[in-house]
């Protein structure tokens, strides 16, 4: 330590500066050491799966004291539906397992950490506006695969696969190239909302064709009234399903199939044209300009106001908006009617599917446990209490048999009776969250009136042949 | 005194370089390892060399945001300053002399308070506070009042060439207070002798302020224009918040902090956001170091 200042006051910047370089180098390894375990996979952490014994009662072989970790979104529909139903009705059935209950509003930020580190929860509700990407859940093969649980015997009748005890189309709904990974839950309608009440007073009716639905929206705006309207602050794929949805009305259901399997030209079928252009005119001439700057949430309770006519929405709209709605208000749906006489589908197709996805954890402790979670839950006695504490339907068939709904869903009920087999799905959002955003901008700007339906069609395109091209991104194909 | 010095420095030193090491250093460098990754926040990350930085040279979206920046680099320091210097002008030395020594406005003391305010309030709040004041329909702030006259509302926050302004001008509203004290204290040190010459010399008030309080005020100002500058690189929380669509109309008011949150967040594309954020680190500080070298100017000792 020959150069070492005499006086602190010697002690220039440059050598402390010196020194910190130093420091720094001395810390290097410590830095290299925490690289590792912030993005370290799971590849290194090998957990061995617990299991059990299979039996007639125990079809899924659970270890049956193996702890199950549960994470619910307490979004809409709460979480007291997990806690006063589903887990006692896994814990009756095993009763040494314990439960842990976790609840969270931000799916990710909970649950991301536990992922990277190889740690998961068993069973995760992964919703709401900070769900995890399920591709990439999928990509990373973080799913458990769920054909076990649909092909073994149901919890009310042994002879029945659980697969069977369910509305068609659910296996599906959560299925990555074939392949069922994630469970939805709840029924889902998507249509154009109004109120019973309204609508009554006015004398008005809800639209087939196009012409009435033009003439109707005609009536509203000579009332006063905002004939139609979204929220184009932060729900613009509200809109971009109406669209869609029409497009498959007119060119059949092939059209989404192209669509979500990023055809090349899929977003440029006639099809998927002639809607954007229909719904471009609906914009220029019957939405509220402001919208485009509102929330969902003030849309909606301006529909609950009266100052705005019809809505697009799903049917948990409904009970979104419980505390808002006045006493008599009626929410009743209507399928987006048709364009013309030569539609592939009639007026009363609908796009519905299951919503609110379920997923266990492959790798973690006890994934059969997250299995038979499921299994419970598509029992009847899980169905029927879960739709008698939220008001929501199930995707379990007998689940909701004698419940009576509130108009809202039971409308939105009678509509998807009504359409039988003319039932259809789409699933680009869930897959490309990029396309996603890409069709969100879009929309506001062809429903606000600053691009054509032409540029509609083509700059989403553009951005689904980007993706097509994009290696780093999981594709999936139905 | 030597004997013990080290262990003491170091024993000083040793938290606070271990915690700035843990939580600067090493987020800073695994951002610059997972950049050049596919990483998707969930499994192993696999390497991908310079991939995310070529997509990047493509991606229209991040070089829309790279262009806001450049607006807010202009825009906020210029107007903010501005508009903070003016005020402290008034507040300090706008007012009467009395008894030789210059004095602020009347109620000067009261202004200051009331312009420190936005800077107490936490950066969402004034985010949503302004989504009620530029509301586009009657229960809005400003348009509340144009549509009571008569007017059609101004859509602030959905016409694309307005919307950014419509930001800037929130970003500098909870600016200037700040900015105000800041020179204010400046102006503060200024000694009244000076003013008191140029005074007796003839020179007007508008004279007083560029020949004397802006020369001896240079270097307060230098600093400002670099906070201003990195606070106009940031931007997340008022954006995110307030602008339609986050980013949005159609990217009209995104910057890289939004795209990287949407690209981690939202797309699981950790890797690539890692990439922007590292393109960010190196803006930042070009524009600091550019700034420090451009301002460099002899300051006037007194």
């Amino acid at each position: 330590m020959s150069n070492t200042p005499e006086t602190p006051a010697a002690l220039s910047r440059r050598t402390l500066l010196g020194r910190t370089a130093a420091a720094g180098l001395l810390a290097t390894p410590v830095v290299s050491l925490l690289g590792a375990c912030a993005t370290s996979g799971s590849d290194e952490t090998t957990t061995k799966a617990e299991e059990g014994t299979k039996s007639a009662a125990n079809p899924l072989g659970v270890a049956e004291d193996a702890p199950l970790e549960v994470v619910i979104f307490n979004g809409g529909y709460g979480e007291k539906y997990a806690t006063d139903v589903h887990e006692p009705l896994y814990k009756k059935a095993f009763p040494k397992a314990e439960i842990k209950h976790q609840s969270t509003q931000a799916v990710s930020t909970v649950l991301q950490p536990r992922f990277a580190s190889g740690n998961p929860p068993e069973f995760v509700n992964n919703s709401g506006e900070k769900l995890i990407d399920f591709g990439s859940l999928v990509a990373d093969g973080q799913l458990m695969d769920l054909t076990e649980l649909w092909d073994a015997p149901s919890v009310d009748d042994p002879n029945k696969k659980v697969r069977d005890t369910v509305v068609p189309g659910t296996v599906e709904a959560g299925s990555f190239n074939g392949k069922p990974y994630v469970l939805y839950y709840v029924s889902t309608v998507f249509g154009i909302w109004y109120s019973g009440k309204l609508f009554k007073e006015n004398g008005w009716a809800p639209a087939k064709t196009w012409s009435e639905f033009t003439a109707l929206l005609d009536g509203i705006k000579s009332k006063g009234i905002t004939p139609y309207g979204y929220a184009g602050a932060n729900a613009a794929y509200y809109q971009w399903n109406v669209i869609l949805t029409h497009a498959a009305k007119i060119g059949g259901t092939d059209v989404l199939k192209n669509i979500d399997n990023l055809e090349d030209g899929a977003w440029q079928q006639d099809a998927v044209k002639q809607a954007a252009q229909a719904w471009e005119e609906i914009g220029a001439k019957y939405v509220d300009k402001s919208f485009e700057g509102l929330k969902h949430t003030d849309v909606q309770l301006r529909q609950n106001q009266y100052k705005l006519a019809l809505y697009p929405s799903g049917d948990w709209l409904e009970g979104e908006q419980k505390k808002d709605t006045p006493a008599g208000f009626e929410y009743q749906l209507m399928p987006v009617p048709s364009l013309t006489g030569s539609d592939k589908l009639p007026a009363t197709a609908v796009r519905a599917t299951a919503g609110e996805g379920y997923f266990v954890s492959a790798k973690s402790k006890n994934p059969r446990g997250g299995l038979e979670y499921m299994r419970q839950m598509l029992s009847v006695a899980g169905a029927k209490g879960f739709t008698e504490v939220v008001k929501a339907p199930t995707v379990v068939t007998a689940g909701s048999a004698g419940f009576a709904f509130p108009p809202g869903v039971a409308s939105s009920q009678a509509a998807l009776a009504a359409a039988g087999k003319d039932v259809f799905n789409l699933y680009f959002d869930g897959w490309y969250k990029e396309l996603d955003t890409e069709a969100r901008t879009a929309t506001n700007e062809l429903m606000f009136g600053r691009i054509k339906a032409d540029a509609f069609v083509e700059r989403i395109q553009k951005r689904a042949d980007a993706i097509k091209k994009d290696s780093s991104v999981a594709k999936f194909t139905r | 005194m030597r004997h013990g010095k080290y262990p003491f420095v170091i024993g000083f030193l040793f938290a606070p370089v271990t915690l700035y090491v843990v939580f600067v250093i090493a987020p800073y460098a695994q951002a610059f390892q997972i950049s050049m990754t596919n990483w998707r926040g969930l499994s192993a990350p696999q390497w991908v060399g310079f991939d995310n930085y070529r997509r990047l040279l493509d991606d229209g979206r991040f070089w829309q945001a790279v262009q806001h920046h450049g607006v807010l680099l202009l825009a906020l320091p210029l107007i903010t300053i501005a508009i903070a210097l003016f005020f402290a002008f008034l507040l300090n030395v706008g007012g009467r002399s009395v008894g030789g020594q210059r004095q602020g406005v009347r109620g000067s003391k009261f202004y200051r308070v009331v312009f420190f305010f936005p800077q107490v309030l936490a950066v969402a709040i004034i985010a949503v506070l302004f989504q009620m004041v530029y509301r586009p329909n009657e229960s809005g702030l400003i348009n509340g009042v144009l549509m009571k006259l008569g007017l059609d509302p101004v859509l602030f926050l959905i016409r694309p060439n307005l919307a950014l302004w419509s930001i800037i001008a929130v970003l500098v509203w909870q600016a200037v207070g700040f900015y105000v004290v800041l020179f204010s204290a400046g102006m503060a040190s200024i000694p009244g002798e000076i003013y008191e010459a140029a005074e007796m010399d003839g020179a007007s008030k508008v004279m007083l302020f560029f020949r004397v309080t802006l020369p001896l005020l240079w270097d307060t100002l230098q600093v400002a224009w670099v906070y201003l500058g990195i606070a106009a690189f940031d931007a997340f929380a008022i954006v995110a918040v307030l602008s339609v669509d986050s980013g949005g109309p159609d990217g009209a008011t995104t910057v890289l902090a939004v795209e990287i949150y949407r690209n981690a967040f939202v797309y699981s594309k950790y890797g690539y956001a890692s990439a922007m954020g590292v393109a960010l680190f190196f803006l930042t500080l070009t524009f600091a170091a550019l700034t420090l070298r451009l301002t460099k100017r002899e300051s006037v000792e007194y």
